[in-house]
């Protein structure tokens, strides 16, 4: 995958149906030649096991410079994310739609969170 | 003083010491300049953090108004999930990342670009058109923000990384590699003046030593005068003329 680090690189996304779709949309799919899919559609039968996988064969690709993921199912396999301490590809947590964004739960934000004090977070 | 505590392995000489001086001087140099550095960073790092916070504030709502232009595109033209979701085929949003450079660390920078055309153009063709194109507008924009934030934070990872090894640095040179050498310098001075004292007390006892001798050879002499042995040498001068010896 050589080529990919002139073309670009991609976003992946691993979150519930309506985001995924939602992102999709605004064009960031992408099928590789292996057919497979830069995105993980999880619902209430996708095991923790599979979305670790999913998660962890995302971040193995060196064609993937950012992973969207939702902050529900981030927090399944939180353990994973935050023991990805590479800079690239970047991983983000985003607010789904039954579940507004909590930055407390987030792994940039708490690393953040012990150098500030509480009035800079506001 | 000079034996306490670990120093350089190093000979005590004048030139150990200007060595010696020579490496204070570069520590002391390299340990302001690390300095400089960390603060450098650590202030690009607060600016980086602060706007990592007010971005992730604006994600939410980017991200709640994307959801719900979802629900009503979902209103209008029935559940397209399916038909999105098995349409993909080619990215045609995508990154580039480019470097920037603070204080001699490479930061990379996303930049989303347009890449081919869009693979859902006659999604929502039959109806709910608007709300369709509504939506993909929401969500690129959504897409635009998260590749900025996802900038920032790499970027702050990366900072933060590189703050810790700098400070890590500035700490060593200031309280290990500074000291040793200061300790280094306080032997070898301690050494040096150890050996002027030694030779100022060899020349001492040398002349003690001399005045001795002097002591007794005139106090031999003297007794030698007093007794009647004693006979002036012949003066070469006292002589008032000589004979000469071949021509009278």
């Amino acid at each position: 995958m050589s080529h990919s680090a002139v073309k670009g690189k991609l976003i992946a996304v691993i979150g519930d149906e309506d985001t995924c779709t939602g992102f999709l949309l605004g064009g960031i799919g992408e099928l590789n030649k292996k057919r497979e899919p830069n995105f993980l559609v999880v619902d209430k039968n996708t095991s923790r096991h599979d979305i670790e996988e999913a998660f962890r064969g995302f971040l193995k690709r060196d064609d993937i410079a950012i992973i969207l993921i939702n902050q529900t199912i981030a927090e399944e396999i939180r353990y994973v994310i935050d023991s990805h301490d590479q800079p690239i590809p970047a991983v983000l947590e985003i607010p789904s739609k039954d579940s507004p964004y909590d930055s407390s739960k987030d792994s940039i934000l708490r690393r953040a969170k012990g150098m500030f004090s509480a009035e800079d977070m506001r | 003083m000079s034996g306490a505590g670990d120093r350089i392995n190093i000979f005590p000489s004048r030139m150990a010491m200007a060595i010696m001086k020579a490496r204070l001087k570069g520590a002391q140099k390299g340990h302001s300049l690390l300095k400089k550095k960390a603060d450098a960073l650590t202030m690009r790092f607060r600016a980086i953090l602060k706007k990592i916070i007010e971005t992730k504030v604006l994600m939410g709502d980017v991200m709640k108004e994307a959801s719900f232009s979802l629900a009503e595109a979902k209103f209008t033209s029935g559940d397209i999930n399916h038909m999105v979701l098995q349409n993909v085929n080619k990215a045609q949003l995508k990154v580039r990342s480019k470097k920037d450079n603070v204080a001699g660390v490479l930061l990379p920078v996303f930049e989303g670009y347009q890449d081919g055309s869009d693979s859902y153009e006659l999604t929502g063709l039959s109806r709910g058109g608007q709300q369709i194109d509504r939506l993909k507008k929401n969500y690129a924009r959504a897409i635009q923000l998260l590749v900025e934030l996802a900038s920032l934070q790499t970027a702050f990872v990366t900072l933060d990384e590189v703050i810790k090894i700098t400070n890590r640095r500035v700490n060593a040179i200031e309280h290990v590699i500074i000291p040793r050498i200061e300790r280094t310098l306080a032997y070898i001075t301690s050494e040096l003046d150890e050996r002027e004292r030694e030779e100022f007390y060899r020349l001492k006892k040398i002349q003690e030593k001399k005045r001795k001798i002097k002591e007794v050879t005139e106090a031999r002499l003297a007794a030698f005068k007093a007794s009647n042995e004693f006979k002036e040498p012949a003066s070469l001068l006292a002589e008032e003329r000589d004979e000469d010896l071949l021509f009278n």
